[in-house]
Parts: structure tokens; C-alpha cells; sequence
């Protein structure tokens, strides 16, 4: 309906209102702006193409087109509404899946014109060689950011329920299994290569599919819970690169800026991500978890009670206070910014919080949770400026932290070796709430628990944060 | 096929792919989460393709199931897009709205 001039300039507002938001949304300032301004881009994409297209001579193209995008955008917007603060990672997995798997769809959908409609003219030449290696290797990332993703998102929430019974994600990945995903990627290049000479081969076209579903599967499988967020990430990125291949198929411009635009700067974030856990790329992807994951527990703690806890409270000055995944998990934030409250007026205590860049199931989690309780910006201090002030701290207060203050990380053993933690054992007294000793996400033991110095609340940290609140106030 | 076409478009890949590379450098850790949720609705860009293809699938009349397939790639598509920056804006509102309200 719209001339070809305006469609491309159409395109060129819209990959300019996404690099300017992609942009904004790496400050803090300007974030919120940020994403707006990719919102109002993919607006202008989709307006762009929709007047573009010659919609039939009946409703039915309306219809069909307008039902796709409000049956889609519906869901879309009630899982986003409705989503808690602390099942965002996997949501962002999920959300992820499904774009790799839209433009693995698109990619297919051009493909299976030609096999299903003998009238159409198969292209020749290199439009043919352009075609199948862009819808090929739209299929490898697409299906295999797909799987990565639903995998992804499984071990983010821990595990499954089939039929009322839990089954835990597993984590498996043998170091025979690199040269096997090796040989996979090399086959399903080979079998876009035979795609060209037979196009119309549907049986290369599913080995193609079905091959890099392993792949997606494969490339999780072996990383631990406490690196999925790199893996998201890197997922993300492959998304975009999944959506660039895609326009390569239709010519379409802004699919190449706006995918390749995604995956390069996804590809930075992940780099950023693990310097932040002082993870090398190479090492979360390919090195598997040495040791066995079922670490026996021979040690024993005697917990304590609140009242203890609340006596010993009554003396400190300073008390920083350590979240982690447990406080997502009960949903606390508010109780612990009540107990912050009572302390700091009742003994005037300094409270502050010290949040590890990985605390929780995703980078800034407990930032996220914090401010929905209506926590003080600066309270919450970041690793490395929280670390020399512990110390001086009289109780490091942990409320479901395992991995992220566990000192074994100090030496070079074992799969934590390395991350930067929070030196919460440095604090005179350590107050930890927790539902058992059992390991966290890296399976290791931690022996932060069976210090002298170190308090257990054993329980949910809704449940032990009221029942300290209760006492704080009775003294 | 046009082989300027091509290179144009292989051009316009390599610029992008450039672009995003310098685009990020340095992020604080409390935006690492929004910022991947939001280039993650961006991706959803093939939503383009997939109206395209749900369209011309309409049109061609004898090409149902890549019609379907189209059609399925839109409402997942869509769902990326519209829950992506949905739920971006609400890590956002919390991080960054009470940070103002703090100040």
C-alpha cells in the first residue's frame, strides 16, 4: 500500500530507535527511557510492514494477521504482568526461547513454500545458495536457542513437577561430550550444504531441526544453576543472530540491524556478566563441574532461636545485612526492611546491605526485591565497597546466601575457586537464616556454617525474619 | 538474485554486528538483567518476517502449512516482543522509580 522508499525509511527509524535504546537501557538513568524507545521502534517495524503488505481483497487477511497479533500480545502481556519478582529470570529465559523459535519458524515457513506449492519457481544461482545457508543456519541457532532456553529456565527454577512429583534438573556433561557437540555442529553444516544441492529434501531440512534441538540441550546440559545467567544471556544474543539470518531470507533490512545489533551487544553483556563473576566465557561453556554433586553432609550445627539472635543484635553497631536466592524465595524483602527499621531506631544500629552482583538466580535480583520493599538506594552497597567494611561489622546477617559468602572460593578447589564473594565470615558475629545445611547451587559444602562465630536460624526466612522482628521488639 | 543486493546486505550485518560491539562497554550490574530482557524483545524483530510470511502464505492460497508455520511464528514472536518490554519496564519501574522517590 506504501511505497518501497517508505518502507525503508520506515526501517530506518525504527533500527535507529533501537540502537538508541539498546543505548540508554546500559545507564541507569536513562533506562526506563531506553526501553521505551526499542517499544516505540518495534511499533514503527510492525506498522511499517503491516501497510506495506497487500492484505488480500478479503478480511481474512486482517483477521488473520490481527488475531496473531493480539492472541500473542495478550499473552505476552498477562505473563509479564503477572509474573513474581522472583520467577524474572525465567521468564526472561522463556521470552527468549520463543523469538529463537520464531525466526527458526519464519525461516522454515519460507523453506516449505517451495516443498509444499510445486507451481512456485525454486530460485537458482546464488539467490538459492543465499536462501538455504540463511534459513540453515537460522534453523541451527533458532531450535537451538529453543531448547537452550526451556532447559535454561528449568534449571533456573530448580526443577520440574510431572505429575505432583519434583524431578531436579540435572547437571551432566562428561568431557567426551565437547567433541560430540563438535561433531554436531559440523554435521548440520554439512547438511545445509547438501540442502543446496537438493532444496526440497525435507528429510535434511528435519535432521537439520532436530540436530540443533541436541545442540541447544547439550550446551546447558553440563552448566551449573549459578552460571545460567552468562547462558541466558549468551542465549539472547544467539537469538539475535537468529533473527539476522532470518533477514537474510527475505531481505529485509531491519531484521539484519536489529539482530545483529542484538547479538553483538548480547555478546558483550556476557562478557561483562562474567568478568562480574570473574568467570572466563570458555570455562562456564565447555569446562564441566568436577566432583560429584552429592556431597555428603557429615557435619552437624546447633541452630539458634530468635530471642539469642535479637539479644546479640541489641549490642551491635553496624549489621549488613547478606541477601540471597532464599529471600527471592520467601519473599521477605519487606520484613527484612522492617527489621532494618526497628534496629536502626531502636539501638540505632547502621544497617547496611551488601549485594553480591550474582546474589539470587540473576545479576541485580536483589536489587529488583530491595526497592520493591522500599529500601534506601544507598543502603544497598555493591561487593567490592561492602567487602573492606566487613570487618568492622558486628553481624553480618545472611538471609539465604550460600554460594556468594561461601570462603572455600578463596582457595582454588573445587567449582566455586575463584568467584568473588562477600566476606561475610569476617564480621564479628555471622547470623545466617536457612532451611538446612544442605549445599547450594554449586553443590559445594560450605563451612561458613560450622564456624563458632556463626548463628543458625533454620528456617523459611519469612517465617525466622517475623519471629526476629517479634523479638527485636519485646526487648 | 542481485549479487549487490547481497553484499549490501552482508555490509549492513557486518556495520550492525560493529555497532553493537561498541554500543555496550560499560553496565552496572543492577541493569545487567533489563538491559538483557530488553535487547531480548528487540530480537523479536522477526516478527516483521513473520507477518510477511503469514500474509503472503494468505495469498498464495496453495501454501497452507507455511502459512501456519508463519502464523505460529507471529504469535511467538509477539509474545517476545510485547512480554519482553513489558516485563523490562517493570524491573525498571522498581529499580529506578523508587531510586528518584529515594533521592
Amino acid at each position: 500500500m506504501i511505497d518501497d522508499q517508505w518502507v525503508g525509511i520506515g526501517y530506518l527509524l525504527s533500527a535507529t530507535l533501537f540502537i538508541f535504546g539498546l543505548k540508554r537501557l546500559s545507564h541507569p538513568r536513562t533506562a526506563p527511557r531506553g526501553n521505551q524507545l526499542g517499544a516505540m521502534g518495534m511499533l514503527v517495524a510492525v506498522l511499517t510492514t503491516v501497510l506495506q503488505m497487500e492484505l488480500g481483497d478479503g478480511i481474512e487477511g486482517w483477521i488473520l494477521i490481527g488475531s496473531g497479533l493480539l492472541l500473542g500480545g495478550l499473552i505476552g502481556w498477562v505473563m509479564a504482568v503477572r509474573v513474581e519478582m522472583t520467577g524474572m529470570p525465567e521468564m526472561v529465559a522463556l521470552f527468549n526461547g520463543f523469538g529463537g523459535a520464531a525466526s527458526a519458524l519464519v525461516a522454515l515457513s519460507e523453506s516449505w513454500k517451495y516443498i509444499e506449492d510445486d507451481t512456485l519457481e525454486i530460485p537458482t544461482g546464488l539467490e538459492l545458495e543465499v536462501m538455504v545457508v540463511a534459513a540453515g543456519l537460522s534453523a541451527l541457532v533458532g531450535w537451538m536457542t529453543l531448547t537452550g532456553s526451556l532447559l535454561a529456565m528449568l534449571k533456573l527454577k530448580g526443577g520440574i513437577e510431572i505429575f505432583g512429583k519434583w524431578i531436579r534438573t540435572p547437571t551432566w556433561g562428561p568431557s567426551w561430550l565437547n567433541p560430540v557437540k563438535g561433531l554436531l555442529f559440523i554435521s548440520t553444516l554439512v547438511l545445509i550444504y547438501m540442502s543446496i544441492q537438493e532444496p526440497t529434501e525435507t528429510d535434511y531440512l528435519f535432521a537439520i531441526i532436530g540436530i540443533s534441538c541436541i545442540l541447544g540441550i547439550l550446551l546447558v546440559l553440563p552448566i551449573g544453576g549459578a552460571d545460567m545467567p552468562v547462558v541466558v544471556s549468551l542465549l539472547n544474543s544467539l537469538s539475535g543472530i537468529a533473527a539476522a539470518f532470518t533477514g537474510f531470507i527475505i531481505s529485509n533490512s531491519v531484521l539484519i540491524v536489529a539482530g545483529s545489533l542484538v547479538g553483538a551487544s548480547g555478546l558483550i553483556l556476557t562478557f561483562i556478566m562474567c568478568k562480574a563473576m570473574n568467570r572466563e566465557l570458555i570455562d562456564v561453556l565447555f569446562k564441566a563441574f568436577g566432583g560429584s554433586d552429592k556431597e555428603q553432609l557429615t557435619r552437624t550445627k546447633i541452630g539458634s532461636d530468635a530471642d539469642e539472635v535479637a539479644m546479640m543484635v541489641d549490642g551491635a553497631q553496624k549489621v549488613i545485612i547478606v541477601p540471597g536466592y532464599g529471600m527471592a524465595v520467601s519473599q521477605c524483602q519487606h520484613q527484612v526492611k522492617e527489621f532494618a527499621d526497628l534496629v536502626s531506631e531502636k539501638f540505632d544500629t547502621e544497617v547496611k546491605y551488601a549485594i553480591h552482583p550474582v546474589a539470587g538466580r540473576m545479576p541485580g535480583h536483589m536489587n529488583v526485591l530491595l526497592a520493591e520493599a522500599n529500601v534506601p538506594y544507598d543502603q544497598l552497597i555493591e561487593m567490592d565497597e561492602i567487602n573492606p567494611e566487613m570487618p568492622e561489622a558486628d553481624i553480618a546477617l545472611i538471609i539465604g546466601a550460600n554460594d556468594t559468602c561461601n570462603p572455600v572460593a578463596r582457595t582454588d578447589e573445587g567449582p566455586l575457586a575463584g568467584m568473588p564473594i562477600i566476606d561475610a565470615d569476617m564480621a564479628r558475629t555471622v547470623v545466617i537464616i536457612k532451611r538446612s545445611l544442605s549445599v547450594g547451587y554449586a553443590g559445594v559444602d560450605n563451612d561458613l556454617f560450622y564456624m563458632d562465630k556463626t548463628m543458625m536460624l533454620f528456617g523459611d526466612g519469612k517465617k525466622m525474619m517475623n519471629e526476629l522482628n517479634a523479638a527485636v521488639k519485646e526487648l | 538474485m542481485d549479487p549487490t543486493i547481497l553484499i549490501g546486505s552482508i555490509t549492513l550485518f557486518v556495520m550492525s554486528i560493529f555497532l553493537g560491539f561498541e554500543l555496550i562497554t560499560k553496565v552496572p550490574a543492577t541493569l545487567h538483567t533489563p538491559l538483557m530482557s530488553g535487547a531480548n524483545a528487540i530480537s523479536g524483530i522477526s516478527i516483521v518476517g513473520a507477518l510477511l510470511g503469514a500474509n503472503v502464505a494468505y495469498e498464495g492460497g496453495d501454501t497452507v502449512v507455511s502459512g501456519i508455520l508463519a502464523f505460529v511464528a507471529l504469535v511467538l514472536a509477539m509474545i517476545n516482543v510485547v512480554g519482553g518490554f513489558a516485563v523490562t519496564n517493570r524491573m525498571l519501574n522498581m529499580i529506578a522509580g523508587k531510586k528518584r522517590g529515594g533521592q
